[in-house]
């Protein structure tokens, strides 16, 4: 199966008054459609693993692969774009725009580089919303949701453009075990119907353990990395 | 058309900021509004007052004999430039009338009186009786009437300097407003003045009124041209008006003056309140871009919520402003009621003002649209 993220020799230095790299020599490839862990302590360089990936932070060295972009010389508009297309982010805190219904949050990676919110994308929120169970609160303003709906509904955002990746940090972080087990199911149902590929980022052992492969970061390093 | 729903709901979401910079946009533009239509119709009240009812260009014989002879072809030529609004020739002379022991100094004026009309207004200054019908008949000031105590049909003997008598009748009184005519002048026809002068066909000026006061100094110097005549001289009212030029000019130094610090510090106002929401709105634009927004979008945001505050702003601060003037108007009337100040709402200015505020208030986005561009997604997830 194509590798739809590929990372060669990655290194990360934060330059400041005393240069810190986080990152040393990150080779890293994940098929298509996989259903992967990246586990570590806090600091030890997951999440700006995670961010590298997806174009929103920059290796020092090192070449980035996404979907068969090389990312290193892509210009700042064109990394949005890719971003757009091909990738869907789910963080820890949920971002929802409260300005915004529930709705409208989900439609906007759509509406950013189309025109229109045409019957068939407001037809796939719809869908998504089923899928996620929170079809009664579409219409609500993001703010005045419970915290569980709010994270699916950012799922939900994150599914709307049928990306190629997800790559969700710390996605339950601040959730209930209830609705920690609920996002897994639903990440796990995406994964096989769609064939999403899925990044999570997590410090949760229990939860890497429900994926198909593992990869471990300690202090910028792989220190392992298996595959069931 | 995403960065304009989303500039919409950013400024929605934040009514009470919304409110004050909308509220301190329309105050600053009604101002604007209020000075300058009251300053312009100041100015406009002063330039009618003092020259609107005289003739803004005249033509008289830079002579020795004081006469302008071929006349009928000047006319023509200055007719044919387009310039003149009103146009009319006339033959004056000094003459004198008796009182009782006394000569009294009068100019005798002869007009063809429905051309100067329509430059002095005369018939609407007849105070009693009417316009002179025959060529024995003349029009009298309200103060050489006073020192006559003269009345309407009685007889007036006018003195030419050669010694010669003309009796007229009087046919009525006018108040031209100014004294020193009032007392002085003797309006009569053109033929007549020309008869009792001795001038045969010749006229001693040609006056006109043109459309743009303002414009009478180049109008004077292109009918000087195309008239090309040593024997003529022709002036125009600002020549003659320096002091009255200056001080309009003083004026509408200063109107544009408040206008632009107006203006400025509507821009500045907006500017920092917009520079404050893309603080608040960090986290909003941040996600934005982490989901694929570019960068010319996201300054648009706030490009569009300083245009949507202009459009607003001053469309409120148009409408505040014209309240405020009529409300002056109403307010500081005479006691007879007319009005202090006659109002001119110049609909040029208002649009003018709307789009020069529109405009600011647009371009006042930009600085926060700026701040945006280096806005990096990173950073907001980061600091979570």
């Amino acid at each position: 199966m194509a590798n739809v993220v590929e990372l060669r020799d990655v290194d990360k230095t934060y330059r400041g008054v005393v240069d810190t790299q986080v990152l040393f020599g990150i080779n890293l490839s994940f098929d298509e459609g996989s259903f992967s862990a990246i586990v570590g302590e806090s600091g030890s360089g997951k999440s700006t693993l995670l961010n590298i990936i997806g174009t929103l932070d920059k290796a020092t060295k090192g070449e980035v692969s996404i979907a068969g972009n090389t990312t290193n010389y892509l210009r700042k508009d064109q990394l949005a774009e890719l971003r757009n297309r091909t990738i869907g982010f789910v963080f820890q805190f949920h971002y929802l725009l409260p300005e915004f219904t529930a709705l409208e949050n989900v439609l906007m990676p759509h509406l950013i580089n189309r025109k229109d919110s045409a019957g068939s994308i407001v037809e796939r929120a719809d869908g998504l919303f089923d899928m996620l169970g929170i079809s009664r609160v579409k219409n609500n303003p993001a703010n005045k949701m419970s915290g569980g709906e709010q994270q699916r509904t950012a799922i939900a955002r994150a599914l709307i453009n049928n990306p190629k990746v997800v790559l969700a940090d710390e996605p339950t972080g601040n959730l209930d075990s209830e609705n920690t087990a609920t996002i897994y199911r639903i990440f796990r149902e995406i994964n096989q119907k769609y064939g999403t590929t899925f990044l999570i980022v997590t410090h949760d052992r229990r939860i890497a353990e429900e994926t198909d492969r593992i990869v471990e970061i300690k202090d910028g390093r792989i220190i392992v990395d298996i595959k069931k | 058309m995403l960065s304009l729903k989303i500039a919409v709901r950013f400024l929605r979401s934040g009514k009470t900021q919304t409110t004050l910079i909308v509220l301190g946009m329309a105050i600053a533009v009604s101002i604007q509004v209020f000075v300058g239509l009251l300053l312009d119709s100041l100015q406009k009240s002063l330039v009618d007052e003092t020259i609107g009812n005289s003739p803004q260009v005249t033509i008289t014989s830079a002579t020795d004999i004081g006469t302008i002879r071929d006349w009928g072809t000047m006319v023509e030529t200055i007719e044919q430039l387009g310039y003149a609004k009103a146009l009319s020739v006339e033959a004056s002379a000094t003459a004198f009338v008796r009182n009782g022991n006394a000569d009294l100094p009068v100019l005798v004026r002869g007009f063809n009186f429905e051309n100067a009309d329509e430059i002095y207004d005369i018939s609407g200054r007849i105070y009693e009786g009417r316009p002179q019908e025959s060529r024995r008949e003349v029009l009298v000031g309200r103060d050489l009437r006073e020192e006559l105590e003269t009345d309407v049909g009685d007889r007036l003997a006018v003195f030419s300097p050669d010694g010669s008598v003309t009796i007229f009748t009087v046919s009525g009184f006018y108040d031209l407003g100014v004294a020193s005519i009032n007392k002085t002048w003797i309006i009569t026809d053109l033929r007549t003045a020309q008869q009792i002068f001795g001038f045969d066909r010749r006229i001693t000026s040609i006056e006109m009124t043109v459309e743009d006061v303002f414009q009478a100094d180049v109008i004077a110097h292109r009918i000087e041209q195309a008239l090309y005549n040593e024997d003529i001289t022709v002036e125009n009212w600002k020549e003659q008006n320096e002091d009255l030029l200056s001080a309009l000019n003083g004026q509408q130094t200063s109107s544009t003056v408040i206008q632009v610090v107006i203006i400025l510090s509507v821009v500045i106002a907006i500017a920092s309140v917009l520079a404050i929401s893309v603080l608040q709105k960090s986290r909003q634009i941040g996600i934005l871009k982490a989901m694929g927004i570019k960068d010319l979008s996201a300054s648009l945001i706030f490009i569009y919520q300083g245009f949507l505050i202009g459009l607003v702003g001053s469309a409120a601060g148009i409408t505040l402003g014209l309240g405020l003037l009529y409300a002056f108007n109403t307010f500081t009337a005479n006691p007879d009621g007319t009005a202090l100040i006659n109002l001119y709402v110049e609909y040029d200015f208002i649009l003018r003002s709307w789009v020069v505020a529109v405009l600011a208030a647009t371009l006042a986005g930009l600085i926060p649209a700026r701040k945006s561009l280096r806005l990096n997604p990173i950073d907001v997830i980061r600091e979570g």
